[in-house]
């Protein structure tokens, strides 16, 4: 069951000064309200996973794991491998989390950010397939935030991205009808570059890459996932209000100019 | 299992000349790096690496109790968590906690506890985090060093630091910090956390076979191996804070990008 | 009486700081005839006390500190009030001014969820709860101005010895600055440029308060940003 979330621990005081300064076009960190914070991608950081890539995003850092193993295809794809997206918001992360099962926090970005891989087809997962019906790589993706400054799903989506692309795996085959890893290092078949962009609305002003402080006197934010091609292919709204259709008219121009900047950073760094 | 070794033989983990796999002596730790405050929201927090393990602890606290009801009258509630991340071993681990991640849980908190001066906040909680990122053996133990930082760093008085290692039995001979590979295919496993002033053990466990002689020359090579680590955590502590600014800024610098 | 460590020297827990029969201060603990140091901080000497200095740390409430805290709930007979400590604040309706405090129907008329208030710890000890006070001089609601979370270990620094380092912020960047004890300082000034420049000034001082020569660095800063204080400046 989904509640209206508690008030966030800021003061009237504050959440006034960070509207009005917006309103005059400034930011607290200074930052042009198109601007995104400093971004730092490290790549390869658990060398168990088959591929991994840590993001900090201004403050906020999420790390991301891939895996690859070996499962059964869902019944009604019995020639696709399978993608999972899951996503920890750890305790350590924040004060505002707390131990246990995902909630609805953590599903949410968990699915927009499997629905920007999904959708886009960045993965060629008819080519996944070891025996059909049968045997299929299984691609995790775990997404670890460990600490929370704002703008999780952009983060979160990036070092995404970049783990799949980091990802090295072996050779899977069938001998005597068991699955056999060939030791190797390939990179999984990619086909796409999903790329997510969020935009919040503070008093009147779109602000790209919202902060913590001002995810917390936000009305509305909207993220925008593009392909290589600047195609469309997830889109999540979130937030108490909601926006005009020129304010999101604006918003996906802003988004698939951002994105075709981040990609670019991605695909660079992750390579590793 | 959907892997298919070769033969199922167990690797070489002590070699003729009395190396180790990874090129270790029988006494030797592996290499280990401390970093102390890097996280930006918790009130402490530190991160340990110990051979391939890779592991983030960090501390709220004291914090005012939530639900209100476990709190305690006259002392700090300690709570902690051990969880490993689903990327953090060789196959991929299901997010909910194991009967493992629950024990490992209690035997950290319980191996803090004598050190923490929890008198001084009553009805309160200190929240321990301890995240394994990658874990290569011995993460409950370098999660122990990792946490005394982060609680220090938090700046909850404590007496001292607690520092940890195991020791084990790998072919019939005591090796000091035991590698993932040497704890599977090993004869025993022998953690150990110590607080040097207090000399105090505050966790041991043991699994394995280990005769009384065994033991007690495998208990007095952990409590060595503490003791150096026991400095090395000093060090960290004390490296943000010297007088050498240039240092320091550049050192921040390289932490973010490395 | 021997002085292990020395002045100003940075320790850890556990490490040994004086011998003997020294007093023993904040932050450090007696065992024998050794004091330790219990914190990550730096050793001070006053007079036969011995103590250290954390570097890092929560507020802990003590009666008469003057705070400044956030309104978190609106109750029946009095608000609870956020002052970043461990412990939940009670402001009674009784214990703000006028004969007989606010009245009781309109308690949110006089202080709402979400407003800062500079109140006055009135009672706390190990078994209840802080209890706070907005009867005296410059207690009471604050209207406006920026409000500034540092660390509550920081605030001596600040201060600064004699008032010496708030006084150079008040007057290079020409705001009214009032610092709670918990760590939350207000901050108000003829523009919102002055005020961003005291904000950062102090978010400077919480991360250098370590180092020497800090009040001139910071009073650089301040002239850079080209904010005019009391004196002009050509």
């Amino acid at each position: 069951m989904s509640a209206t979330p508690q008030l966030p621990p800021v003061a009237k005081l504050e959440q006034k000064t960070i509207v009005d300064m917006v309103a005059r076009g400034k930011r607290m960190d200074d930052r042009g309200p198109e601007s995104y914070r400093p971004i730092v991608i490290q790549s390869g950081v658990i060398e168990k996973a088959n591929g991994s890539v840590h993001v900090s995003l201004g403050k906020s850092k999420v790390l991301v794991g891939v895996k690859v193993e070996v499962g059964e295809p869902f019944p009604d794809t019995p020639d696709e491998g399978v993608l999972t997206v899951n996503a920890e918001l750890v305790p350590l992360a924040s004060p505002m989390f707390e131990p246990g099962p995902p909630g609805e926090q953590a599903i949410e970005l968990a699915r927009v950010v499997d629905r920007g891989i999904r959708e886009s087809k960045a993965i060629d997962v008819k080519s996944l397939v070891i025996q059909r019906g049968k045997k299929v790589q299984v691609v995790y993706v775990d997404v670890y935030v460990l600490d929370h400054d704002g703008n999780l799903i952009d983060a979160a989506a990036m070092a995404a991205l970049g783990a799949l692309v980091n990802a090295k795996v072996g050779k899977f085959e069938v001998k005597a009808d068991e699955v056999v890893v060939k030791p190797g290092r390939h990179a999984l078949p990619l086909n796409n570059y999903p790329v997510s962009v969020t935009v919040a609305k503070v008093g009147k002003t779109l602000l790209v890459d919202p902060s913590l402080e001002e995810e917390q006197v936000m009305s509305a934010r909207l993220t925008v996932t593009t392909d290589k091609n600047g195609a469309i292919c997830a889109m999540q709204k979130g937030g108490l209000s909601g926006f005009t259709v020129e304010e999101l008219k604006r918003i996906v121009g802003l988004a698939v100019e951002k994105a075709v900047e981040n990609r670019a950073k991605i695909l660079a760094a992750a390579k590793g | 299992m959907w892997e298919k070794l070769p033969e199922t033989k167990p690797p070489e983990l002590i070699d003729s000349k009395g190396f180790r796999a990874d090129g270790r002596r029988l006494d030797q730790l592996r290499p280990i790096k401390l970093e102390v405050g890097i996280l930006d929201k918790a009130d402490g927090s530190a991160y340990v690496e110990q051979g391939k393990n890779k592991i983030m602890c960090a501390v709220y606290g004291p914090r005012e109790a939530h639900p209100k009801h476990i709190a305690l009258p006259d002392r700090a509630v300690i709570r902690c968590r051990y969880h490993m991340a689903p990327f953090s071993v060789d196959e991929r681990k299901s997010p909910a906690p194991s009967r493992r991640e629950m024990e490992l849980s209690k035997v950290i908190r319980e191996s803090l506890e004598p050190v923490v001066l929890a008198d001084l906040y009553p009805r309160t909680t200190i929240d321990l985090f301890v995240e394994v990122l990658q874990s290569d053996g011995g993460s409950r133990c370098a999660g122990i060093t990792g946490a005394s930082l982060a609680l220090a760093d938090a700046g909850i008085p404590m007496t001292e630091l607690v520092a940890a290692c195991a020791v084990g039995k790998v072919q019939g001979q005591l090796a000091l910090d035991l590698s993932d590979s040497e704890d599977k295919y090993g004869e025993a496993d022998l953690p150990v956390a110590f607080v040097p002033n207090a000399n105090l053990v505050t966790l041991l466990q043991m699994d394995g076979s280990l005769t009384t002689e065994e033991f007690e020359k495998g208990l007095g090579m952990a409590l060595e191996a503490c003791r150096t680590i026991h400095g090395l955590q000093r060090e960290a502590l004390k490296k943000k804070y010297h007088e050498m600014k240039d240092v320091v800024e550049e050192k921040e610098e390289s932490e973010v990008v490395a | 009486m021997v002085l292990v460590a020395e002045v100003k020297q940075v320790v850890a827990p556990g490490e040994l700081v004086a011998e003997g029969d020294h007093i023993v201060g904040d932050n450090v603990y007696r065992v024998g005839n050794q004091i330790f140091s219990a914190s990550v901080g730096i050793v001070e000497a006053d007079g036969n006390r011995v103590l250290v200095v954390p570097l890092k740390g929560g507020y802990i409430p003590m009666v008469g500190d003057m705070v400044a805290g956030r309104i978190v709930d609106v109750g029946l007979s009095g608000w609870s009030v956020d002052i970043l400590a461990p412990y939940p604040a009670m402001l009674p309706a009784s214990e703000t001014p006028g004969p007989r405090g606010a009245r009781r129907r309109d308690l949110s008329e006089t202080f709402d969820v979400g407003d800062m208030v500079l109140a006055q710890v009135l009672a706390f000890d190990r078994t209840r709860d802080p209890l706070l006070t907005t009867k005296g001089p410059g207690l009471g609601k604050v209207s406006t101005g920026r409000v500034v979370e540092i660390s509550a270990a920081k605030i001596p620094r600040l201060i600064g010895r004699k008032g010496s380092m708030i006084g150079m912020l008040k007057r290079e960047t020409g705001c009214q600055i009032t610092v709670g004890r918990n760590g939350v300082a207000m901050v108000w000034g003829k523009s919102p440029e002055g005020e961003r420049v005291a904000v950062e000034a102090i978010y400077m001082v919480e991360r250098e308060a370590h180092k020497r020569g800090l009040t001139d660095r910071v009073r650089e800063m301040i002239v850079k940003a080209g904010v005019v204080g009391e004196v002009a400046r050509d």
